[in-house]
């Protein structure tokens, strides 16, 4: 009875010092709030900014699930409604996803949005295609302005990105298109190729159109004069329901069609990626330039920042560590009691706990779509095998003539268990529970990845921004807090677990 | 009293008990005796209904001994054990009021009756807030008669309760054990191994071998009338391993 009102008590805790954070995992689409999503690279980010800023302008409340994921994750959490507008390219809807489809040009696109209850703005200007690049100086010096101006110079050394050197519309077909005669080509990683460019031991690499690179390394993108990269156009994508919703979120939005120049993207990436200005600022100042718009959307500050993802954190943890809880203990005393279930039971979940943590949070998003609940499922899943295994052990190992003085006294199971085998397995579940927390703090920092916010957030744009400052701030909170909740119950372990047991015997 | 009829038990294959038709007489001390394995802590343990017979049946009180009636059955019995059985996680007041409270009596009751043990038991009182492993190995066996005292059964039943004692501490409670029995009157069911052991305690002896009663009696009775050659040798194993232990001090 105690150690079971304990553990209730216990948990009651965890969910009482977690304040107001539901409020910080709220379901997408709630009125008056739109939820923008972007993928995980900078420029994506910047464009959710300037939705974000336009929503918050029209009076509504915007919610941005940064660098949710890849095109996938973020085309179906717009499909569920998880997220109500994102960024997208012409060229990656055609050739990727509705690839063999047959779906080119605006008008086919937009009739096969429609569809699937999705619309779209017109382009926004700039296409972030492939694009061929040199030094501005080296290009200027062999005066070569297209891409065919390249066929004059078979001396010069060519570095390609791995992907670049494989895909269909990369150095292959590309050589061919324009009878490219160099020799020297080299596949590399891409951020070497920019140093390779440094060094001179090569003058010609792939890229992206908006790089932040292309300004900081003073590149010079020449020109595809015979059409051969299929175009990438910038558009915003949002559910059609969204033009009765918040129509004056819609205007607003269309007010950004064809207003973004590729010169003015590359050179907020290069804001965002090498002056390390927060997106949102570099979003903001361009609406301020462009529209004469006044932001009045805060920037948060980086102590909200933290308390968030702090909320967020503790929310993911604490609900699925207590719904786990909850039903990994009973799991563990039915296999300890009914032994051909037992082995069913520890097998599996045995078997989730192999499943690599960050798969299992992808399996979760078809069924539970993006944010909290699949992260907590995922997180709950996860934490059970210790719980389980640990109040199956602790009641197996209680001494046969204990379990056996119990029943004689005439205890019916039911009270046995509660008044005997539970708390003297007490100790056992305990350190289950905490070898559970640990795992499930440190992985809760996955979650991240599809769109649950937490620890993760600052790590993910680290890495994203090659920020090592940034990944600390998601790191170090992270660590610190497994090894509170490590502390704590150290600490829990005086109340929860019977005196009689921590004593060492006299004899 | 307590009826065993025509109970048989197996274990893989071997006989436990075979045949069994014994019965124990009210408000005397039965002792169950023999060599290891011979099915005496079997008997015992199809009485509190730990274990049931594979054919036949235990009565206890006229009531079979099965499992729809054997929680209400148990707790007419007391039931000590060698190791003691003690709850670890509790200290040996809450060992000994486990089952009242269960039951729901009065904090009132609960202390009267605690007091009433510890005086018949010549427990000190300053013990009870003790944990198990707080108390030595007799005091564990005193906590252990004490929880089986607690809801004043009618039959105590004990499995080589002094077994794991070293011998000056065993002695003390061989005394005081036969004092309780004599005051309270109860129906007493012990098994041991050891003949002085019998001898001290019995009012009747059963003397098993290989899951059968080979004789049962008073000591005088297996000494003077053997039913079998088997009870003089397992007296004279004890005896004569004494006596020789004894002569060589002389």
């Amino acid at each position: 009875m105690r150690t079971a009102s304990h553990i209730a008590a216990l948990t009651l805790l965890f969910l009482a010092t977690t304040p107001g954070v539901h409020a910080a995992s709220r379901e997408a689409s709630s009125a008056g709030e739109i939820v923008v999503g972007s993928k995980t690279f900078t420029e994506s980010v910047i464009l959710g900014e300037m939705a974000s800023h336009i929503i918050s302008n029209a009076g509504l409340r915007p919610i941005h699930r940064r660098e949710l994921g890849g095109t996938r994750v973020l085309w179906s959490a717009l499909i569920r409604g998880d997220i109500d507008i994102y960024p997208e390219y012409t060229g990656t809807i055609s050739e990727e996803i509705l690839a063999g489809e047959g779906v080119h040009g605006e008008a086919a696109i937009r009739k096969a949005l429609a569809r699937q209850g999705l619309r779209m703005t017109r382009p926004l200007g700039f296409n972030n295609t492939y694009a061929i690049g040199m030094q501005e100086q080296v290009a200027e010096d062999l005066n070569i302005r297209t891409i065919s101006d390249l066929r004059g110079h078979p001396d010069l050394k060519f570095g390609f990105s791995s992907e670049f050197m494989d895909r269909g519309d990369g150095w292959p077909s590309l050589r061919k298109r324009y009878a490219l005669p160099q020799q020297e080509v080299k596949g590399m990683a891409h951020d070497l190729a920019y140093r390779g460019l440094e060094s001179g031991s090569i003058q010609v690499i792939d890229l992206y159109a908006t790089d932040a690179e292309i300004q900081y390394y003073r590149l010079r993108v020449l020109d595809d004069d015979r059409r051969h990269f299929p175009a990438y156009h910038a558009l915003i994508l949002y559910r059609a329901e969204l033009e009765h919703r918040a129509p004056e979120v819609v205007t607003a939005l269309q007010r950004l069609e064809g207003r973004i120049s590729d010169k003015a993207m590359a050179a907020m990436n290069a804001r965002a990626k090498i002056d390390r200005v927060p997106e949102s600022d570099v979003a903001a100042v361009f609406l301020g330039d462009v529209f004469s718009f006044t932001g009045d959307r805060q920037a948060e500050t980086s102590v909200n920042r933290f308390l968030r993802n702090t909320a967020d954190h503790l929310y993911l943890v604490a609900l699925s560590l207590t719904a786990a809880i909850l039903l990994a203990i009973p799991l563990g005393v039915a296999a300890a009691k009914l032994p051909r279930a037992g082995q069913a039971i520890l097998g599996a979940v045995g078997i989730i706990q192999t499943i690599p943590s960050l798969a299992l949070l992808v399996f979760m998003i078809p069924l539970l779509g993006i944010g909290g609940p699949p992260a907590i499922m995922a997180l709950f899943l996860y934490s059970l095998l210790p719980i389980v295994r640990n109040t199956y052990t602790g009641i197996h190992a209680i001494p046969l003539h204990i379990r056996e003085s119990a029943e004689a006294l005439g205890l019916p199971p039911a009270a046995k268990l509660r008044l005997v085998e539970l708390p003297m397995a007490s100790r056992t579940i305990l350190a289950g529970i905490k070898t559970s927390a640990v795992i499930n703090i440190g992985t809760a920092t996955l979650g991240a990845l599809i769109g649950a916010g937490g620890y993760g957030q600052p790590i993910l744009t680290g890495i994203r921004l090659d920020d090592i400052g940034l990944i600390l701030q998601g790191a170090v909170p992270a660590a610190g807090l497994a090894l509170l909740v490590q502390g704590g119950f150290e600490l829990a372990e005086r109340f929860l677990v019977p005196k009689g047991l921590r004593l060492k015997p006299l004899v | 009293m307590i009826q065993f009829k025509n109970v048989a038990k197996k274990y893989d294959q071997q006989y436990a008990l075979h045949s069994l038709d014994i019965a124990f007489e009210p408000g005397r001390t039965t002792v169950l005796i023999g060599p290891s394995g011979c099915g005496k802590s079997t008997i015992l343990r199809m009485i509190i209904g730990l274990i049931q017979p594979e054919s036949g049946a235990v009565f206890f009180e006229g009531t079979r001994v099965a499992s729809e009636v054997v929680l209400s059955l148990r707790r007419k019995m007391g039931y000590v054990i060698q190791e003691g059985g003690l709850f670890p996680n509790l200290t040996a007041r809450g060992n000994m009021a486990l089952m009242a409270r269960y039951l729901g009596w009065a904090h009132d009751r609960i202390e009267t009756r605690i007091g009433e043990l510890t005086e018949l038991t010549q427990f000190p009182v300053d013990g009870l807030d003790r944990f198990p492993a707080q108390l030595s190995g007799g005091q564990r066996q005193r906590v252990s008669l004490m929880r089986a005292l607690m809801l004043d059964p009618d039959v105590l039943l004990l499995d080589e309760p002094l077994g794991a004692l070293d011998p000056m501490i065993r002695a003390d409670l061989q005394v005081d054990l036969k004092r309780i029995f004599r005051t309270l009157q109860k129906t007493v069911v012990l098994v041991t191994h050891d003949m002085g052991e019998a001898a001290f305690f019995g009012d009747v002896i059963f003397l098993l071998r290989n899951g059968r009663v080979v004789q049962q009696g008073s000591l005088d009775a297996l000494v003077k009338t053997p039913a079998d050659p088997f009870v003089t040798r397992f007296i004279n194993a004890q005896r004569s391993h004494l006596e020789s232990v004894q002569g060589g001090d002389a």
